[in-house]
């Protein structure tokens, strides 16, 4: 490890403390934010469908309530990969320290997993759990029976009790998906050591493009899953899908550009050293992917839609390509918040540099791995809990 | 006559464990020697009573005194600070090795409980910063620059904060402050997770890469503990480094701060540091 700091000692500019050379949080602690990021947007794509009753996205509720499962079972992973000691982590939740907000992971992300999540979808899942398993041949019959917790009444009464169930939990879900990203987004913003970090709009800005990312990730597997199944795109649940996209990335957008006139205009300390990390260091993943690539061109995109009328396949084409490019954004965004916070000295006197491995755990095939992990789980959790088809098939036609 | 368990009593080693036993053997005043002036049992018990009883009101009185006066003393714990004289520091960087030394620091000059740095500010208004000397075994160059206006030398090293953001972000309470104003890493705990890292405006943790937890200036607590000094403060050739506690009258530290004017680095973030500068130039961050 220490070779590869010498490596980057020529690479420094300006003054830095000495300590500072060591890039601390690399990219695993960029796959963590990038990841919860879409539980919390897919969750609140799937309480659209339920809470606010936008009929026109119902295709996309089970879907996206896997998908924010799927994502939420990874992202303890990088964490955990990226301790010094993983095998004490078990600390946080036998003596937490209550002043840490990092210490509250293990508990927000324990309440969101086990009261809102795998709750709301055992609700959404039982009816069809105990249908499923009595049509089926074993194993499916034995996974869905356990699946199921053993209940076998669908009476109109046990239903209606799944319906109101479910709303109620939705409604906690709103509230807990927030607080899930909007923390994470304070674990960064409370550290007033980093004024690259230390502002009141981090959570608000990372609960927006958490539902940025979240919703662009649904709407992309929707558009790949699909096709998959042999089945046709529901056009109109994907321009309402795209809708609230467009109005997320505007309001996501609109923050960011708030939080850089904000920090423009006070022109504080740090504004130069800041100014230099922009210009130099993070122009690529800043300027080019994350404001242009990962949000004009998708907001364009999204206008040139609304206003033109284009046909089925080429509003699909372009709706494909936005999501994609929105990806790139928001993984851009969360790199340029974590790495790029760690660039500069807190002497504000200097920069340094982040070189990427390739092995290891802090490498680069490593996190691509966490990245596919996902979809690995969410390909199993869909063969398991079929989003459509069967009795899910109501939800496709409707 | 018992001499010899009083002067057991009296020991050094009696002496350095119990300070209030040094102080009773003191108040109680000796029975005069024996011997032939003794006539009879009768003088000496009568000597003796009298002995004993003024004695005992005598040394009772004080006892009192020195036992609410130790009452005092035992609940002054010590509150420790480091002062800083930047004029005097003239960058030999002893102060660095010193402390990679005594502690186990990791000799790559990529981990410091405590670096110098030397301030150049040019006459066009420029500021050339460098830790010097943190290569081992490397000297500090010599400065070839034009137009210096001024040129000083700054030691550095973990603030021991007050409130310490480090010792607030911590998730397992792995770090933490003691109750003589220290602020300590318990390396059996901690999960090596670097938000202390993060949240430390000084730059004055690493994560040592042997124990992969993290790693600070302690004031060399096991020193001081002992009544030593910091490493760093030992070797100081010329005292601009300064250790004792703010609490005592007497502490070189306590003379320090009334007799400069004194700073801290960063006030802005309220961590209230107990390193105090003092001439310490506004570019110094």
């Amino acid at each position: 490890m220490t070779q590869k700091l010498y490596e980057l000692l020529p690479q420094i500019g300006g003054y830095i403390y000495p300590n500072e050379i060591e890039i601390h949080w690399g990219l695993l602690i960029v796959v963590y934010p990038y990841v919860t990021g879409i539980v919390a947007g897919a969750f609140i794509l799937a309480s659209l469908v339920k809470v606010f009753n936008v009929k026109e996205v119902e295709p996309l509720y089970r879907l996206s309530l896997l998908t924010a499962l799927a994502f939420l079972l990874v992202a303890p992973l990088p964490l955990l990969s990226h301790l010094g000691h993983p095998l004490r982590s078990y600390e946080m939740f036998l003596t937490p320290q209550t002043s840490s907000a990092m210490a509250m992971f293990g508990f927000v992300y324990a309440w969101y997993l086990m009261v809102v999540l795998l709750v709301e979808i055992w609700f959404v899942y039982r009816k069809d759990l105990i249908i499923w398993a009595e049509e089926e041949k074993p194993p499916m019959r034995w996974i869905h029976r356990a699946l199921s917790l053993f209940s076998r009444d669908v009476s109109e009464k046990a239903l209606e009790f799944d319906a109101k169930a479910l709303k109620f939990i939705t409604i906690i879900g709103i509230p807990s998906a927030f607080l899930l990203h909007g923390y994470v987004g304070f674990i960064f913003g409370s550290i007033k050591a980093n004024p690259w970090w230390s502002s009141v709009l981090m959570p608000i800005v990372f609960l927006f493009s958490a539902i940025v990312s979240g919703v662009a990730i649904v709407i992309f597997l929707y558009m790949i899953i699909i096709p998959l199944l042999g089945k046709t795109i529901d056009m109109e649940c994907l321009d309402k899908a795209a809708s609230f996209l467009f109005y997320a990335v505007i309001v996501d957008f609109s923050l960011e550009l708030l939080d850089f006139i904000h920090r423009i205009y006070e022109s504080e300390e740090s504004i130069k050293i800041l100014s230099e990390l922009v210009m130099n260091k993070l122009f690529l993943s800043l300027v080019i992917m994350q404001v242009l690539l990962g949000m004009l061109v998708p907001l364009g995109i999204m206008v040139i839609i609304k206003v033109f009328d284009f046909k089925d396949e080429l509003r699909k084409l372009l709706y494909f390509v936005t999501v994609i490019l929105i990806q790139i954004g928001i993984f851009s965004t969360r790199w340029n918040v974590v790495i790029g916070g760690q660039m500069f000295s807190k002497s504000f006197r200097g920069l340094t540099t982040y070189k990427m491995d390739i092995t290891g755990l802090e490498g680069l095939l490593y996190s691509l791995a966490l990245l596919i992990l996902p979809f690995v789980i969410l390909a199993i959790l869909l063969k398991i809990l079929p989003a459509w088809g069967k009795s899910g098939e109501e939800a496709l036609e409707s | 006559m018992p001499r010899s368990g009083i002067e057991g009593q009296g020991s050094a080693e009696g002496r350095s464990r119990d300070p209030r036993g040094e102080i009773s053997l003191l108040a109680v005043p000796l029975p005069a020697p024996a011997g032939g002036r003794i006539v009879n049992r009768r003088r000496f018990l009568k000597d003796l009573m009298t002995c004993v009883v003024s004695g005992g009101l005598f040394g009772g009185t004080l006892l009192k005194g020195v036992a609410r006066a130790s009452a005092i003393e035992a609940g002054k714990k010590p509150l420790y600070g480091f002062g800083v004289q930047v004029d005097k520091c003239i960058g030999c960087v002893r102060c660095v090795a010193a402390c990679k030394n005594e502690n186990n620091v990791p000799k790559e000059p990529f981990f410091f409980r405590t670096w110098v740095e030397r301030y150049i500010i040019k006459q066009d208004g420029g500021t050339i910063v460098e830790a010097i000397g943190i290569l081992p075994h490397q000297e500090a160059e010599v400065i070839t620059e034009k137009n210096v206006l001024r040129s000083f030398n700054v030691p550095k090293l973990c603030n021991q904060c007050a409130h310490p953001p480090c010792v607030q972000v911590c998730p397992v309470g792995a770090t933490f402050s003691t109750e003589d104003g220290v602020v300590l890493v318990n390396n059996k705990t901690c999960v090596g997770c670097r938000y202390c890292i993060q949240a430390c405006p000084y730059g004055a943790r690493y994560l040592h890469p042997e124990t992969h937890t993290a790693d600070k200036c302690t004031f060399c607590y096991h020193r001081i503990k002992k009544g030593l000094l910091p490493a760093c403060v030992e070797v100081c050739p010329t005292q601009a480094r300064l250790f004792g506690d703010l609490k005592s009258h007497a502490s070189p530290l306590t003379r320090f701060k009334r007799m400069n004017k004194i700073h801290v680095l960063k006030p802005g973030l309220n961590t209230e540091p107990k390193v105090y500068y003092s001439s310490l130039d506004g570019e110094v961050r």
